[in-house]
């Protein structure tokens, strides 16, 4: 019996071969927590975010790939607090200051902390010094809010062809730069059209003058949680 | 038979590194206020102007920490009370004033006092015995001491405070919810 389904906390998933479970749970209209995956890009796997128990076993649900009968639990009290831990980590590690953001109420981070309900960010801060480059005519990169989910680097590299953006150090000293002799974002052939422009997450890549445009209660997540809108693409 | 009166719960509330902005929204409970007067009694706060605190069911402190007297006073408060609520941006994660930290103490107070435009002739770094020293960083309560309850926002909404509120005084854990959580 070919049989192409799986379970996802007790329903029913259809999939086509070779499909992720994300990528299965998207298209089923159910949400499975995550910052790194974009449904336009090879996954990366990085942020664990939407780690999932697959027959009893975790693994990150972006680049497992989903096979008939598997039994997988997401939203389960044991792994949202441990995506708990996982935001609160990414919390402490920048300078995350929602009030004074422009990406505010669109963006990822912040909308699935509140969705996985995350009062505090339990941890010590670690205040990094990551100064701004302000440096391009039309964008803005605060690295303060950078969770390196890669995406502005795959879009940059397997869409634009144009690697603008890469990963430097290693492990906590990891962190995102622009391939530039100068470092500056002004150096670079990078433009308001790349697709790196428009997939950042949190408030990294901003368009110049343009921030606050939409008022507070009308922003993306303050009319749904992240967590009702699976399929929703970055605006 | 007469049932005895319930007691009223002893409520303490302060503002450190704050703006006072999360007490305003508070305030912005609004006539639920005269509900709330029901319930509990207030010992030190901007609103009685008691100086110290007694024993307290509950501490609502605002700000976060910037200098040696709010880490007094927030120990004082945790020394004190039973359940104690961070309230707001600042008192979670150091909000505003916590932007000073990627910069040196000595290098701000020295550009403040003495070399920026427009200074009064003789202005000098202030070192009164009676001001408090400024922290080196500012730091959120949490990494002080044990916070039982946080409340996010910046202000949370009088909303978000009273469904805090009335959620501990009804004896359950406090849940907020979509659209009364925010971060801003």
């Amino acid at each position: 019996m070919s049989d192409k389904t799986f379970v996802l906390d007790g329903k029913t998933i259809p999939y086509a071969e070779g499909q992720t479970i994300m990528q299965a749970a998207m298209t089923a209209g159910v949400y499975i927590p995550h910052l790194c995956y974009h449904p336009e890009f090879k996954p990366h796997g990085s942020c664990k975010l939407c780690t999932v128990k697959a027959n009893g076993r975790q693994a990150a649900s972006c680049t497992q790939l989903a096979q008939s009968g598997v039994v997988v639990e997401s939203n389960t009290g044991e792994l949202n607090d441990e995506r708990r831990a996982l935001l609160q980590m990414l919390f402490v590690e920048g300078n995350h200051f929602c009030p004074s953001c422009e990406q505010s109420g669109k963006c990822k981070l912040q909308a699935t902390a509140y969705d996985l309900n995350m009062m505090s960010t339990h941890f010590d801060h670690f205040f990094p010094d990551r100064p701004v480059d302000a440096s391009h005519s039309d964008y803005l990169l605060d690295f303060n809010r950078c969770i390196l989910c890669s995406l502005c680097i795959r879009a940059s590299r397997d869409v634009d062809g144009k690697n603008v953006f890469g990963l430097a150090g290693r492990g906590i000293k990891s962190h995102l730069i622009v391939n530039a002799a100068s470092g500056q974002l002004a150096d670079t052939d990078f433009t308001a059209n790349d697709k790196a422009a428009q997939v950042c997450p949190v408030g990294v890549i901003l368009k110049k003058r343009k921030g606050f445009a939409v008022p507070i209660g009308q922003r993306t997540y303050d009319l749904n949680p992240i967590s009702a809108m699976p399929g929703v693409k970055q605006d | 038979m007469n049932t005895p009166a319930k007691r009223k719960l002893k409520v303490a509330t302060t503002s450190l590194a704050g703006c006072f902005g999360c007490h305003m929204s508070l305030l912005d409970i609004d006539e639920r206020l005269f509900d709330l007067l029901e319930l509990v009694e207030f010992d030190r706060t901007p609103l009685t102007d008691i100086k110290h605190l007694g024993k307290c069911d509950i501490g609502f402190i605002e700000g976060g920490l910037c200098n040696n007297e709010n880490v007094h006073v927030l120990r004082e408060f945790r020394d004190n009370c039973n359940i104690l609520i961070a309230v707001g941006a600042c008192a979670i994660n150091g909000g505003l004033p916590a932007q000073r930290n990627h910069l040196d103490l000595p290098t701000i107070l020295q550009e403040v006092y003495h070399t920026s435009h427009g200074l009064a002739a003789g202005s000098d770094i202030p070192n009164d015995p009676e001001l408090p020293l400024p922290l080196n960083k500012v730091h959120p309560l949490h990494e002080v001491v044990k916070i039982d309850y946080f409340i996010p926002g910046c202000p949370p909404s009088g909303d978000a405070i009273w469904k805090v509120l009335t959620d501990l005084l009804a004896g359950h854990e406090p849940q907020l919810g979509h659209g009364l959580m925010h971060y801003d």
